[in-house]
């Protein structure tokens, strides 16, 4: 179980913004990552350095201008993100990479239960089987049972925050990025976090994440990976 | 090949001009069985024309429409006649207009309007009809006891909600539908588009959908494909389109929305 799961190489990218005469800002250059499975990297560096970039690349939410990113799924097949078709992302984030943003975008009118099993739900899970999944997750993370069957548009940060992270959590997703997963949490809350993520790995799932807790960050990250600011300015 | 891996519709190579006016240009798009396919641009920009030149409904002067019907065979949409054309609308497809007067019967009960469809596909049974008609009215949260009223008693979103009904109750593989929303205020909007958002993940239909709305592009479609002067400028995964934009008319678009 020592076989990587994510191995981005030679990853490159910058924003050219034309609405600002064409400005060019490189953020990433020859970047790269190899997490292996059960273990969880920590990207660090200073604020606008490009660790957000680099993880909405592993995402597939940017797209990178070169480099590859190579995921190993669950069946061992390898897919390369930065070259993959929007299906094949589709595919991929339904399967294989799990996600937990900074902030939860919330869909009117859904409730939090739904919300949280929908993952579930997306791999072929009965509904009764997902939404009880789901239903325990969010009582681990002390969402009050009430709350459950609400849409989470009037929640404050910290229940939307441990929403966003039971969606996150609820499925054995491969490949797991955590973008500041504590950030607004209490520190009841941080624990269960922080126990969920050793379960991600004791299961044998990769991880990235982003931790500005460093307490947080040393109880969890295996390794840091310094994300450098590039120096130069087009 | 497994038939999910081919596009249910594909267009290639579409232009179409009035008079000066280039409404296509060389338009090429697929879409996937279960797939919601957004297209979005400015005002002119083509999206109504290409929604209707898929559909059929309109002649490209260049370019082929190809859609895998249900048994899977490839078919020519611009060449297989009307009879085939009108056969197709009927059972396989559905076209949600911006204006339900044009998608709806006025003439015509809410219930009438539901079971007409159900007809259309071979439905005989009145009292079956009428039953599915009101769980229909039901699904689209229309109270039932409206059944025998007509569209012209009801409000712009419960008409818009009724066409829906009308449209997905045979089950179609394919719906066009051309600024859904369109016209009614946002909070019956954000109904509608949820509305829209389960039905389409229940039943798995693929959905052409062309919307000024970029928060609705976000939230109901797996693609996004940009269009400017009749042209695709852009096209990929939805949030990185949104994102990520790299075309400078993309980045206008995105620019000029408030955190879609
Ligand atoms: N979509 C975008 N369009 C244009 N520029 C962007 C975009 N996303 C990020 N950037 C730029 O890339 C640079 C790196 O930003 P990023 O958010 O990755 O930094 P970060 O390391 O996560 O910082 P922080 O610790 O403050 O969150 C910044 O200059 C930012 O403005
Ligand atoms: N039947 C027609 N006869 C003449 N010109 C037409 C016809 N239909 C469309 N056009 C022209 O083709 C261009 C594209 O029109 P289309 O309706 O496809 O735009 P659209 O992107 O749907 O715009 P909107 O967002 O305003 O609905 C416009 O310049 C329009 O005036
Ligand atoms: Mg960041
Ligand atoms: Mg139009």
């Amino acid at each position: 179980m020592t076989e990587w799961v994510l191995k981005a190489e030679g990853l490159s990218k910058g924003f050219t913004l034309h609405l600002q005469g064409g400005v060019c800002i490189p953020v990433l250059r020859d970047a790269g990552l190899v997490v292996k499975a059960g273990e969880c990297v920590a990207l660090s560096g200073p604020s606008g350095a490009g660790k957000s970039t680099l993880m909405r690349l592993l995402q597939g939410n940017y797209g990178a201008d070169s480099g590859a990113i190579l995921v190993r799924q669950a069946d061992g097949g390898v897919a390369d993100l930065a070259t993959a078709s929007p299906r094949a992302i589709n595919a991929l984030r339904r399967e294989t990479i799990g996600h937990v943003s900074q902030f939860l975008r919330v869909i009117p009118r859904v409730p939090a239960l739904e919300v949280v099993a929908a993952p579930l739900i997306a791999r072929g899970m009965p509904r009764e089987e997902a939404l009880a999944r789901a239903q325990a997750l969010l009582r681990r993370l002390n969402l009050p049972d009430r709350l459950h069957g609400l849409p989470p548009a009037t929640f404050s940060g910290g229940e939307q925050q441990r929403v966003n992270l039971a969606r996150g959590f609820v499925a054995d997703f491969p490949l797991m990025l955590l973008d500041e997963p504590t950030a607004s949490l209490d520190a009841a809350n941080r624990e269960v976090v922080i126990a969920l993520i050793a379960e991600a790995k004791a299961r044998g799932a990769a991880l990235v994440g982003i931790f500005h807790d460093l307490e947080v960050r040393e109880r969890v990250a295996d390794r840091v990976v310094e994300v450098a600011p590039l120096r130069e300015a087009a | 090949m497994m038939p999910d891996d081919e596009p249910i519709l594909s267009a290639r190579g579409l232009s179409l001009s009035f008079g000066a006016v280039r409404a296509l240009d060389e338009v090429s798009v697929d879409l996937w069985p279960g797939e919601v396919l957004a297209i979005v641009g400015e005002s002119g920009s083509g999206k109504s024309t290409l929604l209707r030149a898929l559909a059929g409904e309109m002649r490209p002067d260049a370019g082929r429409v190809a859609y895998r019907d249900a048994s899977g065979q490839d078919l020519d949409v611009h060449s297989m006649g009307e009879p085939a054309l009108r056969r197709l609308a009927r059972t396989e497809w559905g076209f949600v207009r911006q204006d339900a007067r044009d998608g709806l019967r006025m003439g015509v009960s809410a219930g009438g309007n539901v079971g007409e469809r159900l007809m259309a596909v071979g439905a005989r049974h009145y009292g079956d009809i009428r039953a599915e008609a009101a769980r229909w009215l039901e699904r689209v949260e229309i109270n039932p006891d409206r059944i025998d009223d007509r569209p012209g008693q009801f409000s712009g979103g419960m008409r818009q909600r009724l066409q829906i009904a009308r449209t997905l109750v045979t089950r179609p593989r394919l719906v066009f539908m051309d600024e859904p929303t369109g016209g009614l205020d946002v909070s019956v909007q954000a109904r509608l588009l949820d509305l829209i958002r389960g039905l389409v993940s229940d039943l798995g239909i693929a959905v052409a959908l062309v919307t000024h709305d970029i928060a609705a592009a976000r939230l109901l479609a797996h693609r996004l494909v940009v269009m400017r002067h009749g042209r695709v400028v852009e096209e990929g995964l939805t949030d990185r389109v949104l994102d990520d934009p790299r075309h400078p008319y993309t980045q206008l678009l995105v620019s000029s929305v408030l955190a879609a």
